[in-house]
């Protein structure tokens, strides 16, 4: 470690020191994210505050996301009692969707959801959700027993099935939902970082190797606008799967 | 090779990247409670009332021009029966004009033919009235004539009234006979 090479980013590089004083409340990720609450709420209380029948460019634009997740997302999928979960899975998909899209919006230039801890958080939510739905609909005795014994399957199956299946409901659903979400963020974070902190120590080497600080460079801005794709494929699969969950729940056979 | 080592160097000075801070879990569940209660509250509700609104709008837009399309459609009707109505009628007018016109075209022509017939009658009549009248008034005169005559001739005065009839009948049969 004598001579000073590249340094390529790590996870260190998702830890932040507060910007002031000394609470967690003052890092980065903790006022990007309340700076998205102020942002997302701001944005759709204006453009829906008319609910004119002929819409603005802005209500439109606001209709449109918001139509997008209660009909693309919320009537197909878990049908006529979808009304009732339209606010949750809005929030959801506006929530990761801003907080993901920091990551390459210059400035910001940091995806809220690569810490795991506000995944978590709304992954908490929905765990409480889902699981409230469906013993509320079928009771929890009805609830665990479909869930663990599914019908039309041989009984000796049921030995391998039903820890699987209360697994599934119980652990590997929110785990798994909690970090795909993370993971992408991580991993795209990571990858920008490294074309970035690369083009910028190769600019400063040999001359021979400013070229490839270019070709770094321009890999890093290709890179972002594959991460901003990745970034709505994320909030929507997150807000999918909540719905596919929820009507799971409200259905009559697991 | 140093770059790996570098690598786990940075990672395990960091803590775990999948180990969640619970100060952000508890910041994480604010921020959503935050934008969840805002949103239903202030955003949803207006969302569902332009939708249902125009939802209204579109549905009452589509009733009124059906209603609209509806009396159309009855006028149209109306109208239809109407125009068929008067045809016929103007059709019975015209058939009834043409019976009526025939009718007064026999009656006119009868009228004339018994007019004509009328006249013929009358014209025989006055002909033969006064075919009769120069016939008895030649016979008169030509009587008279050839009695003047003959009595010069026969130097004898046919004064017997019998016998000049009956010379001038004779005269006049065998004059219709040589005829």
């Amino acid at each position: 470690m004598s001579q000073p090479g590249f340094e390529p980013p790590g996870s260190g590089d998702f830890v932040f020191t507060p910007i002031f004083g000394n609470s967690i409340l003052a890092t980065k990720p903790v006022l990007l994210l309340f700076f998205s609450v102020i942002l997302i709420s701001t944005f759709f209380i204006i453009s829906s505050r008319k609910a004119a029948v002929v819409p603005s460019k802005l209500q439109f634009a606001g209709e449109s996301i918001y139509g997008f997740v209660r009909d693309g997302i919320g009537k197909d999928v878990i049908g006529h009692e979808f009304q009732r979960f339209v606010p949750f899975l809005f929030t959801i998909f506006t929530f990761i969707l801003t907080n993901n899209l920091f990551g390459i919006i210059p400035l910001m230039q940091f995806p809220t959801m690569s810490h795991i801890g506000f995944p978590v958080s709304i992954t908490i939510f929905v765990y409480l959700v889902y699981h409230y739905v469906a013993i509320k609909k079928h009771g929890l005795g009805k609830y665990l027993k479909d869930m663990c014994f599914m019908p039309g399957i041989p009984k000796p199956m049921y030995v391998l099935l039903a820890p699987l299946e209360f697994l599934t409901y119980f652990a590997i659903r929110p785990l798994t939902l909690a970090m795909r979400l993370f993971g992408n963020m991580f991993a795209g974070h990571l990858l920008l970082m490294l074309f970035t902190l690369g083009g910028e120590y190769l600019l400063g080497s040999a001359w021979f190797l400013k070229i490839f600080s270019a070709i770094s460079f321009s890999l890093a801005i290709g890179l972002s606008f594959f991460e901003m794709g990745i970034q709505c494929l994320q909030a929507y699969i997150f807000t999918l799967l909540v719905a596919l969950y929820i009507a799971g729940a409200l259905a009559d056979e697991h | 090779m140093s770059k790996l080592l570098l690598i786990r160097a940075s990672a395990e000075a960091a803590p775990s990247p999948v180990i969640p801070n619970v100060a952000e879990i508890v910041v994480g569940l604010i921020a959503f409670s935050i934008l969840f209660i805002l949103l239903r509250t202030k955003a949803v509700p207006k969302f569902e009332k332009a939708y249902s609104d125009r939802t209204n709008a579109i549905q009452g837009g589509l009733e009124r021009a059906e209603v609209a399309q509806r009396g159309a459609e009855i006028a149209l009707k109306k109208y239809t029966e109407q125009l068929s109505d008067a045809r016929g009628e103007a059709a019975k007018i015209r058939e009834d004009a043409r019976v009526q016109g025939a009718a007064i075209i026999e009656d006119l022509r009868t009228k004339a033919q018994e007019e004509a017939t009328r006249i013929t009658a009358a014209a025989v009549v006055a002909i033969e009235a006064e075919r009769q009248q120069a016939l008895n008034s030649l016979r008169n005169e030509v009587g008279a004539l050839a009695t003047d005559l003959a009595s010069k001739i026969v130097g004898e005065a046919l004064d017997d009234q019998v016998r000049q009839s009956r010379i001038v009948d004779r005269f006049l049969s065998d004059m219709e006979k040589s005829k």
